[in-house]
C-alpha cells in the first residue's frame, strides 16, 4: 500500500496488519520464536488505524488501565522511547504481555474499530516498541528515591514479584527477591516455551530490576530454607510480598496415571524450558517424548505442551479436552498456531483410564465421548458422558494440563495468614493485604491460575501498599489516596 | 554457590564432601536432602543430607558416581563451589520416643541413616542398627553408625566384613530371638526396603522407608517424584521422603526410576567420551 493510500483510505477500512510468522512446516522443527514482530513500517501502518476515540474504551479493557491511545499516537509521532515510557506508566512487563497477553479477550475486545471490523492490534503494537526499545538498548533507568532504610521481601520471581520488586525499589527501599528455583522468572521461564516467549527478554527484565539494585536470592525456598515468619523476625525485612504462584499440578485421578510416560504439564514444561531438554545430552536432562502423544486439557498449558511435544519430535500429538472447540480456554491465536503444526483436537472426550503395557509404560488413553448438556454454573455447557462410548487411542506419552492449585509450602509455614478452602491466600484485592500485618500478596496464589497481566497489575496495586506500610501510613488504594490529597487542598 | 571445603573417598566411586552452606545447615533436619546442579547445563538431582552443623555452617553429603551428574561432582575438589544447592527439602524424621528401633542401611544408605540414628538416640530410643554392603570396601559409615548407635551388626555379600549374609536375614533373627522391636527404618536401594518391609509385614512391625524417585524441582511443583502410598499418589520432595514402608507400592517406584535408563546410559556415554574431564 502507498503511503498516499493510507492517508486517503479512512483507518476503519485499513486492514489489520498479520503479524509475519515463521512457516508452520519450518517452526514445528525449532524452538524459535513463532511471531517475528512488526517491522517499523507495519507498525506505523497499523498505528494509523487508531482513531484514538475520546472515551479510550481499550483502556478501560486492559487490566492495569494502560493509556493505549496515547501510545500509539506516540508511535504514529515515531517517538519509541516515548511510547515505551507511557506503556511503562502502569505496566513493567510489555515486552512480555505485548507477547502473550490475551488482548482479545482484553483491551482489543472494546477497541471500537472492532464493532464493524478489526480491532487495532494493539498488543502487537506494544511488543513493537518493546522489542525497539530493548533493541536500542534503552530500557531507561528511572530516578531511584532516597533510600528509606526499610527491608522488603518478595517471594517468587514470576511476573508478580518482578513488578513489586521494581516498584518499591524506585520507592527507595531495600528488596530482595527470594526464588526456589535455580532461574528467576517464574513461569515465564520454567513454563512458557521460548518459541512463545524468548527467555533472553525474561532475562532482560529479571536483569532490570536487578540493576534497579534489587538483590536476587535464587535456590531458596521460603517456608524451608527460611519461614517467612524467619524473615521478619532474624532477617529484619519489615514487610514480606508472597508472589509465589500456583505452583501445584493437578492430575486427574484416573487408574494409570503413575504409568512411565504420564508427566504433569508442570513436569513436562519444566524440563523442556528451563532445563532445556530439547537440546538433550548437550543439556543433561532428558525428557521422553514418544511418537503418539496426547494432551488432556484445552487451556494455554495444553496448547505449549502439544506444540513443545511436536517441536520434540512427535509425529501425532492429540489434544484431549472434554467441551468444543468453543469453550477451549485457550487463546485463540494459540488454537490456531497448534493447528497450523498438525495437533489434533480430539474434542468433546473425556479421559477415563490411562492404559500400560505390562513394563508399565503407557500404550493408550481410553476416552468416554461426551456431550453438552445445559450450562453450569460457570455459563459454559456442561459436558456430559455418553454412555457406553468407550475407546482407546494409542499414544507412548501422555501430557496432563488440567489446571494447577495452590502449592501449600508458603502459607502453611506462615503464621496468622490466612487462606480460603482451595489454599489461596486471602487478601484485600485492593491493597494486597493480607491477615498478616507486614505480609502482602498477589499473583497466582491468590487469584488461582490467571495471566501474566493480573499477576503484574497485582504486584503494582501491592506494592503502592507496601510503600504506605514502609511509611507508617495508612494502606489505600490510588482513588483514596487522590481523594485524600482532593481533601487535603480544601 | 556453596564451596566445597572438605572432599574424602570413602570407598571406590564413593565421595563425601562437606560444603559451606550456613543457610541449609542452620535448619537442617534428620531425614532432609538437598538438590543441587554441577553446571550451567546440568540435571538437578538430589541428595541426602548426612550431617550439618549450625554453628559452622557445614553440611555433609555422601553420593556414590553412578551417572553423568554424580560422576561429574565427583570431579570438583575443596576450594570450588558447587553451582547450585538449594535446601534442606522435604519433611523431617518423626522423632518421639518408641522405645527399640533397628535402623537397616543399605549401601550407601549409610549416610542418609547416620543423622537419623543420631536424633533417635538423642530421643531415648535403643538403636540397633544393621548395616549391609557387598564387600569390606565398600562399607562407609561404619566408625560413625558405630559411634551413635546402641548396636551395630555389620553383613557383606561375601563375608569379607561381619558375617556373610543379607541385612534381612539379621533382622529375622532379631524377631525370632524375642527381640522386642518398636520401629524399623530402612533406607537404600529399593530392593532391599522391599524386602525388609516384606519381612515386617507378616509381623506388623511399623516400618519407614526413605524413597528415592526422579526428582526435578523438589517443591511439589512438577509430580515427577510421584509414588503411590496405601493407594494414593503422594509426591515424595513434599509428602516424605520418609514413609510407612508397608504402604509403599515398590514396584511402581521401581519402574519409575527406570524411566530414563537408556537416555541416562547415552548421556553418560557420550560424557566419557567428550568430557571425559572437567564439567
Ligand atoms: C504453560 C503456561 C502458559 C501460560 N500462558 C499464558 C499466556 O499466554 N498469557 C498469560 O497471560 N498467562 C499465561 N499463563 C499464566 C501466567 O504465566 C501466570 O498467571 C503468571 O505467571 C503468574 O505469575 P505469578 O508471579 O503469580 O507466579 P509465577 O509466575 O508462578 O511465579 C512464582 C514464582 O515463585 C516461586 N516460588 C514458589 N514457591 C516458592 C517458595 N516457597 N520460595 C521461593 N520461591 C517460590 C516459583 O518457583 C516461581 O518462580 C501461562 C501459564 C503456564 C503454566
Ligand atoms: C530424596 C533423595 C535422596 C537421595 N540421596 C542420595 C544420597 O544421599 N546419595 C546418593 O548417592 N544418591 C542419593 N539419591 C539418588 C541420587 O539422586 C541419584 O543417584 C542421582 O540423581 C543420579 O544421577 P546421575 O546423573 O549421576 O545418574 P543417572 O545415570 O542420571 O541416574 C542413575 C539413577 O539415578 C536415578 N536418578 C537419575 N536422575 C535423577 C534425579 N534427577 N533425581 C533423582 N534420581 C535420579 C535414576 O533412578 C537413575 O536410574 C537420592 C535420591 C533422592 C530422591
Ligand atoms: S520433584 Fe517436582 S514435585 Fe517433587
Amino acid at each position: 500500500m502507498s503511503e498516499q493510500q493510507v492517508k486517503k483510505t479512512p483507518a476503519v477500512k485499513q486492514p489489520r496488519q498479520d503479524m509475519p510468522r515463521q512457516d508452520p512446516m519450518v517452526r514445528k522443527h525449532n524452538f524459535s520464536e513463532v511471531a517475528l514482530g512488526y517491522t517499523e513500517e507495519m507498525a506505523l501502518r497499523e498505528a494509523s488505524r487508531c482513531i484514538e476515540c475520546k472515551k479510550q474504551p481499550c483502556s478501560k479493557g486492559c487490566p492495569v488501565n494502560v493509556d493505549i491511545p496515547a501510545f500509539i499516537s506516540l508511535i504514529k509521532q515515531k517517538d519509541y522511547p516515548g511510547a515505551i515510557n507511557k506503556i511503562k506508566e502502569t505496566n513493567s512487563l510489555p515486552a512480555v504481555c505485548g507477547r502473550v497477553c490475551p488482548q482479545e479477550d482484553q483491551c482489543e475486545k472494546y477497541c471500537t474499530l472492532g464493532i464493524k471490523g478489526e480491532s487495532v492490534a494493539i498488543g502487537r503494537l506494544e511488543r513493537f516498541v518493546a522489542d525497539a526499545a530493548m533493541a536500542a538498548g534503552k530500557t531507561g533507568k528511572p530516578a531511584l528515591l532516597p533510600a528509606t532504610g526499610k527491608k522488603a521481601a518478595v517471594v517468587g520471581s514470576g511476573p508478580s514479584g518482578l513488578a513489586v520488586a521494581g516498584d518499591l525499589i524506585k520507592k527507595g527501599h531495600q528488596v530482595t527477591i527470594f526464588e526456589a528455583l535455580h532461574k528467576a522468572g517464574g513461569v515465564l521461564v520454567y513454563g512458557i516455551p521460548e518459541f512463545r516467549l524468548p527467555k533472553q527478554i525474561v532475562q532482560t527484565e529479571v536483569d532490570y530490576v536487578a540493576g534497579l539494585g534489587a538483590e536476587v536470592k535464587c535456590n531458596f525456598v521460603v517456608g524451608l530454607t527460611m519461614t517467612v515468619d524467619e524473615l521478619m523476625t532474624e532477617a529484619g525485612f519489615d514487610a514480606v510480598y508472597l508472589g509465589n504462584g500456583a505452583g501445584l499440578p493437578y492430575f486427574m485421578n484416573i487408574p494409570g496415571e503413575n504409568f512411565n510416560g504420564v508427566y504433569s504439564a508442570n513436569e513436562f514444561l519444566t524440563r523442556s524450558n528451563l532445563m532445556k531438554a530439547y537440546s538433550f545430552p548437550g543439556n543433561d536432562t532428558p525428557i521422553k517424548v514418544g511418537k503418539k502423544v496426547a494432551v488432556v486439557g484445552g487451556g494455554n498449558v495444553a496448547m505449549d505442551s502439544a506444540r513443545t511435544a511436536i517441536r520434540l519430535g512427535a509425529e501425532e500429538v492429540y489434544i484431549v479436552y472434554r467441551r468444543s472447540h468453543a469453550e477451549l480456554p485457550a487463546r485463540k491465536e494459540e488454537v490456531e498456531n497448534a493447528e497450523e503444526e498438525g495437533v489434533i483436537f480430539k474434542l468433546l472426550n473425556n479421559p477415563v483410564a490411562i492404559i500400560g503395557d505390562d513394563k508399565k509404560w503407557v500404550k493408550a488413553i481410553r476416552c468416554q465421548r461426551m456431550e453438552l448438556g445445559e450450562p453450569d454454573q460457570s455459563g459454559r455447557k456442561k459436558p456430559v458422558a455418553v454412555p457406553g462410548s468407550e475407546f482407546d487411542i494409542e499414544v507412548n506419552t501422555v501430557v496432563i494440563a488440567i489446571g494447577q492449585g495452590a502449592n501449600p509450602l508458603v502459607a502453611s509455614t506462615t503464621s496468622a495468614l490466612n487462606t480460603n478452602k482451595w489454599g489461596y491466600i486471602v487478601t484485600d484485592e485492593r491493597t494486597g493485604a493480607t491477615s498478616r500485618p507486614g505480609v502482602f500478596a498477589g499473583g497466582d496464589i491468590v487469584t488461582g491460575a490467571a495471566t501474566v497481566i493480573l499477576a503484574m497489575g497485582a504486584g503494582k496495586i501491592a506494592a503502592r501498599s507496601i510503600d504506605r506500610y514502609l511509611k507508617d501510613q495508612p494502606l489505600l488504594t490510588a482513588e483514596e489516596e487522590a481523594a485524600a490529597a482532593v481533601q487535603d487542598k480544601k | 554457590m556453596a564451596r566445597i571445603k572438605v572432599k574424602k573417598t570413602l570407598a571406590p566411586g564413593v565421595r563425601q564432601f562437606v560444603v559451606d552452606a550456613p543457610l541449609i545447615a542452620r535448619k537442617a533436619k534428620a531425614g532432609q536432602f538437598v538438590i543441587l546442579r554441577v553446571c550451567g547445563e546440568g540435571e538437578r538431582i538430589p541428595l541426602t543430607i548426612a550431617d550439618s552443623d549450625a554453628a559452622t555452617g557445614e553440611l555433609t553429603i555422601v553420593f556414590a558416581e553412578v551417572g553423568e551428574t554424580t560422576t561429574k561432582l565427583g570431579k570438583l575438589n575443596a576450594g570450588e563451589e558447587i553451582l547450585d544447592l538449594v535446601g534442606p527439602l522435604g519433611k523431617p524424621t518423626h522423632l518421639e520416643k518408641f522405645g527399640t528401633v533397628v535402623c537397616i542401611a543399605g549401601g550407601i544408605g549409610a549416610a542418609p541413616v547416620h543423622p537419623i540414628v543420631k536424633a533417635l538416640r538423642k530421643a531415648g530410643n535403643e538403636v540397633i542398627t544393621i548395616m549391609g554392603s557387598r564387600n569390606k570396601d565398600l562399607m562407609i559409615f561404619e566408625e560413625e553408625l558405630r559411634k551413635v548407635s546402641s548396636e551395630v551388626i555389620i553383613t557383606t555379600d561375601d563375608g569379607s566384613s561381619g558375617r556373610q549374609g543379607l541385612v534381612t536375614e539379621v533382622l529375622w533373627e532379631l524377631i525370632e530371638q524375642g527381640k522386642k522391636i518398636d520401629l524399623v527404618v530402612a533406607i537404600g536401594p529399593v530392593v532391599m526396603m522391599q524386602a525388609v518391609c516384606h519381612v515386617t509385614r507378616d509381623r506388623c512391625l511399623p516400618t519407614v522407608v526413605s524413597l528415592n524417585p526422579i526428582m526435578v524441582d523438589g517443591t511439589g511443583m512438577c509430580g515427577a517424584c510421584r509414588v503411590t502410598v496405601g493407594g494414593v499418589t503422594k509426591f515424595v520432595c513434599v509428602d516424605g521422603p520418609e514413609f510407612d514402608g508397608l504402604k509403599v507400592d515398590f514396584d511402581e517406584l521401581k519402574m519409575r526410576q527406570r524411566m530414563y535408563l537408556a537416555e541416562e546410559k547415552r548421556a553418560f556415554e557420550e560424557y566419557k567420551i567428550t568430557c571425559g574431564g572437567r564439567c
